[in-house]
């Protein structure tokens, strides 16, 4: 079996009267790529959230890398990149870069290994709030690849790309993977899900199925996850 | 906290400014604009009386808008709570943005200081150089007040609205209007307990004394000690995690 990165047990979350999350245990396998799948508001961010440490927990326990969720040594060891670009837009991309490389503690070289990796390079002189949404989500990327991460957590990090960066990207995460980094990479398309070593199936708050594609397919006699998604769905509601 | 982050805070919040010349050019030039106005409307003994103490507040009111402006900006663009998923100390966000601002606040305070010493005419009986420290404190203070009030705001509008909420009510009972001493005694305890009071009764002093008192160091001393208890409180107001 493969060591653990992140082990989520009895984890409740509750947002006034709802369970944002209901009761999820899971452990997420390190060294490899994690895709979290579900419908938009089935608890995808808010697991995230929960694993980086920023979220306020019903009860529960979160562990990452061996420690407690947000504890303070793994701020420079978890990369997060939520869902809305979380970056300056009057700055340029290089200023970003900059300013988080100086505080995560990289040395200033790693802004130009981090643009190249996420094709932005080209661009790098420019304010963010004059690039597309797709670059500027990129720019939100790559400043979560800055220093060196053991495990990155990223909230949908491919919608609205281009299927030529998509592809691009999802090689980048898997070379990631292969040097040894964890990575969770959320996505509410179910066709990612081939892109991915392992899958989390979720649904309002729930967590349907684990395990690899295949695994998963054959379990549901499924043709593919969308179909075994709705049968898993199915199966709930019996 | 560290300095090597502290500093970047400070340089890059001035790096954004610096993309948005509209801004500076509003802080820097806008309380000159107000003070050549009084000048222009008042008889030179009112604007003798009254110019010290608009000294110390114009800087405190465009500082706490800029500030509670700019913190809430960082809460809703999520950078915030990027900030404070990596490795880095409230104190160091806090800090930060004081400095940036202190040094706005500082060339602030040299142009309109400047010109009011000069072509404006206005004579103060203290030293020069300690009106601009009052004024740089003022706008500390403004800055203090505006990441602390940022905390209860949700949208840019509603931070816009808390600087009559949080300064007018100062501006009426620091002094500059009817003298603390002549108010009605529930409003006189109040009064103490405002930082702009504090902040007019420096400026009072040094546009009538030339010899600098203990009291004035007083006054000075009260400025601090509420700049840093504000920006404490700011600093209690950040979260780590949220719902």
């Amino acid at each position: 079996m493969f060591d653990v990165a992140v082990r989520v047990s009895d984890l409740v979350v509750e947002r006034g009267p709802v369970a944002a999350l209901a009761d999820i245990s899971v452990n997420i396998a390190s060294g490899r790529i994690t895709g979290l799948l579900g419908p938009s508001g089935s608890g995808k961010s808010t697991l995230m959230r929960a694993i980086v440490g920023v979220q306020v927990v019903t009860s529960g326990s979160v562990t990452v890398l061996g420690l407690p969720a947000g504890e303070a040594e793994l701020r420079s060891r978890v990369g997060y990149v939520t869902q809305a670009p979380s970056v300056y837009r009057d700055l340029t991309v290089r200023e970003n870069l900059s300013y988080f490389q100086t505080i995560v503690g990289a040395d200033p070289s790693d802004v130009d290994r981090v643009l190249e990796a996420v094709d932005l390079a080209s661009v790098h002189k420019r304010l963010v709030k004059t690039l597309s949404g797709g670059q500027e989500s990129r720019v939100s990327l790559a400043t979560a690849l800055l220093g060196k991460p053991e495990l990155l957590i990223l909230d949908e990090p491919t919608v609205g790309l281009d299927p030529v960066l998509r592809r691009d990207l999802w090689g980048l995460f898997h070379s990631l993977a292969d040097s040894g980094l964890s990575l969770l990479v959320s996505s509410h398309v179910m066709d990612e899900a081939s892109r991915c070593h392992d899958l989390l199936l979720m649904r309002e708050g729930r967590l349907l199925a684990h395990g690899t594609e295949s695994e998963l397919l054959t379990k549901t006699s499924a043709p593919d996850i969308e179909s075994a998604f709705l049968s898993l769905v199915d199966g709930h509601a019996a | 906290m560290s300095i090597r982050r502290t500093m970047a805070t400070a340089r890059r919040v001035l790096t954004q400014l610096r993309h948005d010349p509209r801004t500076i050019a509003l802080l820097l030039v806008v309380p000159a604009m107000l003070m050549t106005l009084l000048a222009w409307i008042l008889d030179d003994a009112n604007w003798q009386r009254y110019a010290p103490g608009l000294l110390g507040i114009f800087p405190m009111l465009v500082m706490f808008l800029v500030t509670s402006v700019a913190t809430l900006r960082e809460r809703t663009s999520g950078t915030l709570e990027r900030l404070l998923s990596m490795p880095m100390s409230k104190a160091d966000f806090v800090v930060g943005y004081a400095l940036a601002f202190g040094i706005l606040a500082t060339i602030q305070g040299i142009i309109v200081g400047g010109l009011c010493f000069t072509l404006l005419g206005l004579s103060m009986q203290g030293p020069t150089s300690l009106v601009l420290m009052v004024a740089v404190l003022d706008g500390l203070l403004g800055t203090a007040m505006g990441l602390f009030v940022s905390a209860f705001a949700q949208t840019e509008f509603q931070a816009v609205q808390f600087m009559p909420v949080a300064l007018l009510p100062q501006f009426l009972l620091c002094g500059l209007i009817v003298p603390t001493d002549q108010l009605p005694s529930v409003l006189k305890f109040i009064s103490t307990l405002l930082p702009l009071t504090y902040a007019f009764e420096a400026m009072q002093k040094l546009a009538r004394n030339a010899t600098v008192s203990s009291g004035f160091w007083a006054d000075v001393a009260i400025l601090v000690a509420m700049a840093v208890a504000l920006l404490a409180a700011g600093t209690a107001t950040l979260r780590r995690r949220t719902v």
